[in-house]
């Protein structure tokens, strides 16, 4: 664990999520998608949340999507998140179809907008375990 | 005869039961709430059973009466069996017991599941009695982590999200979609704290202004920390009983009419939409059970953990049209006086907060307003009131209607 992450909510990767996580420390981002039905989904599931098949691979994201909605959190959850508070919480649809929860990096609060095109950035805290963020897109 | 799976159909609803099989059956015949605020000479369980006192004296009945529990558990003086433990900690020996795991919708959800518990037969008469010491109970980082584990624990909260972040992220996207101000979101705090300004009880009385709220700590943009309800201890309970027993007690019985739940999600980032909640669905099966629309509501307790939630449910639940709550509050609508008098007793915001027990209050403010025995913020001529809960991030919501006539 890098020191400055100590203390973190550390997600705990299970028999399902672990093809996630081992994309995310390979910088890259993947959802699921259904076999039988070609249903996109985030957050992995051992089933599709479509059509209830159980046969899900994991699909490489474009790592491109929008801001659906964002907070700027003035007052951390706890002191391991205080070194980077003021933070940017924001739900960002990908440019596939799912939404994710991440935190907007790279940028200035004050220029956030809905609809603004994000692009994902990869944040190591350990070595088992990578964090997608995201940034605005280049062509902004 | 085997049953083939060609046999078997799905029936409409209305085939096994009739929407109105609740309404009228059930009433409330007591109800009290605690001192509220900060209360460390009361553990979480000691709230719990004094709310259960006090709504049995305000019923006239003693414990051995009741053979039906229900309560929620507590996040300052957790028990794997809850309701058992409190049925132990009373000696009372329940035939239907329950704990609610969590607040918000699922005390209405709890409420109308002993509703049909009533009605099968399962029980008699129900005490429903919750509390917790959110404020003195624990320290305010274990407050505020135990209510951000709400989020996935996977994909939410490693990224660092507060509970007031994840309403934010409903406020932004109701400004953005609707055009709702910051001044609109203020209002309904403000509308809040005059209420509770009229209640002795309250846990924050002082009148606020709009500035005040603007100008107040900003904890997650653009909720500030006056658009924040309140953390609490605190208990409230009630008692149920069938319609025909419910003649028998002191006070005027105040029946259940109407009662609905709707689920959309649990995480927020699964949400169909930020912007409309399964309040529409809890509201409309609540509406049509009652046999009621919302023009026919003369007051409404509509859950109110922050100031956004305010304006979605009003909108879900007919009072208003989709994107126009935060004028229909701004314009005094909801004020004492106003066409649809709402959070009387103060609130979430100004009230009280302790968490899961905080729908309870919603419950015991609406049986007091339908008794005509609110005091200084009685609504004139209330007849009929709503009270609707919504639990995790806008996720389980649940309505009740409830009226002094079982004919309504």
């Amino acid at each position: 664990m890098t020191e400055a992450h100590a203390g973190k909510r550390f997600p705990r990767p299970t028999a399902v999520t672990a093809g996630y996580w081992e994309g995310c420390h390979k910088h890259r981002l993947l959802i699921q998608r259904c076999t039988q039905c070609e249903h996109l989904q985030f957050y992995p599931r051992s089933i599709c949340s479509s059509c209830m098949g159980r046969e899900l691979g994991w699909v490489h994201a474009s790592g491109q999507g929008q801001v659906s909605s964002y907070t700027v959190i003035r007052h951390p959850v706890s002191k391991a998140y205080a070194d980077e508070t003021p933070y940017v919480l924001a739900l960002i649809r990908l440019a596939e179809g799912p939404t994710m929860m991440s935190v907007l990096c790279n940028c200035e609060p004050e220029s956030i907008r809905v609809g603004l095109a994000v692009e994902v950035v990869f944040e190591r805290w350990s070595d088992e375990i990578t964090i997608a963020k995201f940034q605005p897109s280049k062509g902004n | 005869m085997q049953r083939t799976k060609s046999s078997f159909r799905v029936l409409p609803r209305s085939a096994f039961i009739e929407m109105d099989t609740l309404r009228g059956k059930v009433a409330i015949v007591g109800a009290a709430d605690t001192e509220v605020g900060k209360l460390p000479q009361f553990s979480a369980t000691g709230l719990c059973v004094d709310a259960a006192r006090r709504a049995l004296k305000d019923a006239g009945i003693q414990k051995d009466q009741v053979d039906g529990l229900v309560t929620c558990n507590s996040f300052a003086e957790p028990y794997m069996y809850h309701a058992e433990m409190i049925a132990e900690y009373l000696q009372i020996f329940p035939r239907y017991c329950v704990t609610a795991a969590a607040g918000g919708g699922t005390t209405f959800s709890s409420i109308q599941n002993a509703v049909a518990a009533i009605v099968s037969g399962l029980c008699d008469t129900v005490l429903v009695t919750m509390a917790d010491s959110l404020r003195t109970g624990l320290s305010r980082e274990q407050a505020m982590l135990i209510q951000a584990s709400t989020g996935h624990p996977e994909f939410e909260i490693p990224y660092g999200p507060t509970v007031p972040a994840f309403y934010a992220l409903i406020a932004r996207a109701h400004m953005e979609e609707y055009g709702t101000s910051p001044e609109q979101l203020a209002a309904v705090a403000v509308n809040a704290r005059l209420h509770a300004a009229r209640n002795p009880n309250a846990q924050m009385r002082e009148p606020i202004t709009i500035e005040d709220v603007l100008n107040s700590r900003m904890i997650a943009d653009p909720l500030h920390l006056l658009d924040c309800s309140l953390v609490s201890d605190g208990g409230a309970a009630v008692i149920l009983t069938s319609a025909e027993r419910a003649m028998d007690f002191p006070h005027a019985p105040v029946y259940l009419l109407g009662s609905g739940e709707g689920h959309g999600h649990e995480h927020i980032s699964q949400a169909r939409s930020l912007t409309t909640s399964a309040a529409l669905e809890s509201g409309a099966a609540a509406y049509k059970m009652a046999g009621l629309g919302p023009g026919d509501i003369d007051v409404a307790q509509i859950y109110d953990c922050f100031t956004p939630v305010v304006l979605i449910e009003l909108e879900d639940l007919g009072f208003c049209k989709k994107g126009e709550a935060g004028a229909f509050v701004a314009d005094g609508h909801t004020a004492l006086e106003g066409t649809l008098p709402m959070n009387t007793n103060g609130g979430l915001l100004s009230y009280c907060h302790p968490g899961n027990p905080g729908s309870m209050y919603a419950l015991t403010e609406a049986v007091f307003q339908l008794r005509n025995a609110a005091g200084e913020r009685q609504v004139r001529n209330a007849e009929t009131a709503l009270v609707h809960g919504q639990g995790g991030i806008m996720s389980s919501h649940a309505t009740l209607i409830l009226g002094k006539e079982t004919n309504r």
